[in-house]
């Protein structure tokens, strides 16, 4: 495990070395993706121009929401994003190089063209949660909550990062699809759960944990009772469901390597 | 130059656009994920507040979806054929484009918009179809509103067509067009209306927007399937795509004129 985290240093240092070989662009880079992910929040912003709550939470508790999850999905993405290529990285048989170097594969596949700029994601939620944090009421158990909110929710994120594409094992082509559920899964945790109807929150408590990321600490930390009558140790189960995606994650990861048939020319 | 070769270039892009399936589908049940989510954001605003921005919920939600099925064929967050120019002025391919008997600009406009049919016809289409069985949506409000509506849409992709090709031909100043493309996208998001629906953002920021091009790409649309913009409003919205659309494609032109005298093509 050490060796495998000072082998991901070693390649992801000189990935950043090449970037800063144009610094101009890197930080056109950076500063876009900075304003790209705040959009989400500038939308937030207007739509609490013309309403005062949001499926019953303020705009101080939303922000709170959107923050956790943005905090999972930036680490998340700066850690295990690359993975998305790995279609790509099929379709153009370096796979098959990476396989013949004595460095785990996962390694290889998360530390390649590693990007330093994916930090502006992580800098940009974590001024929303500074703002956000303002509002609540803090306490020690809160706090620890909140960190292990954040903790687990990158865990999550990696895992379903990994786990999605995966499924490029068996279509190269199909990247995408992976985004409904990671993207999509920060899109759907932005705002309280209680938008959606009570199915679609049990499916993401029960099936695909992506309500774990956020809305279970969340509620714990903002001292609200759950909205669905859903009993109130799922606030403290985060590290649980981290577990869960994890494991899930390892096995498809093994299972898709096994799979794994060059693209044969 | 005869039209006929700008419809064989349109249809051959069309074509090269149509062997990737298996990444249509993908892009389609993620448009559609998208699309379910942001109706239940929007189902909980407008039921907070029924008349924002002057829409009801069931104007709200026709918009979520048409904008899903506008993200591709206008290219909302970049790519198309403006993305290949951009790479092949890096690799300097771009000379033989120079060489061809018909415009650059003339070129990649017409298979960009052979792309954009084949995106409309499937990542535009399928989305909405499940938006249609899922959420209570309008049709067009009108037959003025659907006529509108089939020449505001290629209209918009022209109008995004042009200001992708500006940040394209960046290229030959930067050698890579990565950084303002980004920053491109993050204007054309928010201002295009995807982000969130133009018709929510505060007085006087409102206006400015729909002025500016990127209204074009889905906004103006949204409005006249809606009818939300009438009669004469209809053409007043499709006039200022037309005229953003001579402003961008003449800078467009300036723009790879000069690329042109600067290109240095090594080798050979």
């Amino acid at each position: 495990m050490v060796d495998a985290l000072v082998d991901f240093g070693r390649i992801a240092r000189l990935w950043v070395r090449a970037s800063m070989a144009y610094p101009a662009s890197f930080w056109m880079l950076t500063f876009g993706s900075f304003v790209m992910t705040g959009l989400d929040f500038a939308a937030i912003l207007v739509i609490f121009g013309r309403v005062d709550a949001i499926g019953g939470f303020s705009l101080g508790e939303v922000a709170f929401l959107y923050a956790g999850t943005g905090l999972g999905i930036a680490f998340g993405d700066f850690v295990v994003g690359r993975v998305e290529r790995l279609g790509s990285m099929i379709r153009l048989g370096r796979l098959d190089t990476m396989m013949t170097k004595p460095v785990p594969l996962l390694v290889q596949v998360l530390a390649d063209e590693f990007a330093l700029r994916r930090l502006a994601r992580i800098a940009q939620a974590g001024a929303v949660f500074a703002w956000a944090a303002t509002t609540v009421d803090w306490n020690l158990s809160r706090v620890a909550v909140t960190v292990g909110m954040v903790v687990c929710g990158s865990l999550i994120f990696c895992g379903l990062f990994v786990m999605l594409a995966s499924i490029q094992f068996w279509t190269a082509d199909s990247a995408e699809a992976a985004n409904a559920f990671t993207y999509g899964g920060n899109a759907l945790t932005q705002y309280p759960l209680t938008v959606y109807p009570s199915e679609v929150v049990k499916v993401l408590t029960f099936v695909v944990p992506i309500a774990f990321v956020n809305w279970y600490p969340a509620l714990y930390v903002l001292g609200r009772s759950d909205p669905f009558g859903l009993p109130g140790w799922l606030q403290f189960v985060s590290p649980v469901a981290a577990a869960v995606v994890l494991a899930a994650t390892a096995l498809v990861w093994r299972t898709g390597v096994r799979h794994y048939r060059s693209t044969g020319s | 130059m005869s039209p006929g070769l700008y419809v064989a270039i349109a249809t051959r892009s069309f074509r090269r656009y149509s062997t990737y399936t298996a990444a249509t589908v993908a892009g389609i049940f993620t448009n559609s994920a998208f699309g379910i989510i942001l109706s239940f954001i929007y189902i909980a605003v407008w039921k907070a507040s029924p008349h924002a921005g002057g829409y009801d919920v069931a104007d709200a939600l026709t918009y979520t979806w048409l904008g899903q099925a506008m993200i591709m064929p206008v290219a909302i967050w970049n790519g198309g054929t403006t993305d290949e120019f951009a790479e092949r002025v890096r690799t300097g391919d771009i000379a033989i484009d120079f060489y061809r008997p018909v415009p650059p600009l003339g070129w990649y406009l017409a298979a960009d918009l052979g792309r954009a049919t084949y995106h409309l016809l499937t990542r535009g289409v399928a989305p909405s179809i499940v938006g249609a069985l899922l959420f209570d949506l309008r049709g067009p409000a009108s037959l003025a509103a659907a006529v509108g509506f089939a020449v505001a849409v290629p209209l918009g992709v022209t109008v995004s067509f042009g200001l992708r090709m500006i940040v394209s031909t960046t290229t030959f100043w930067l050698l890579d067009d990565i950084g303002p493309r980004t920053l491109h996208a993050c204007l054309a998001m928010f201002f295009c209306g995807l982000t969130v629906p133009l018709v929510l953002l505060p007085d006087g920021l409102r206006e400015v927007a729909l002025r500016l091009p990127w209204a074009s790409f889905l906004q103006v649309p949204s409005d006249i399937w809606l009818g939300k913009r009438e009669g004469w409003a209809i053409l007043g919205g499709l006039g200022q795509s037309a005229v953003w659309i001579a402003v961008l494609l003449g800078v467009a032109a300036l723009l790879v004129r000069g690329g042109q005298r600067k290109l240095v093509v090594q080798g050979g």
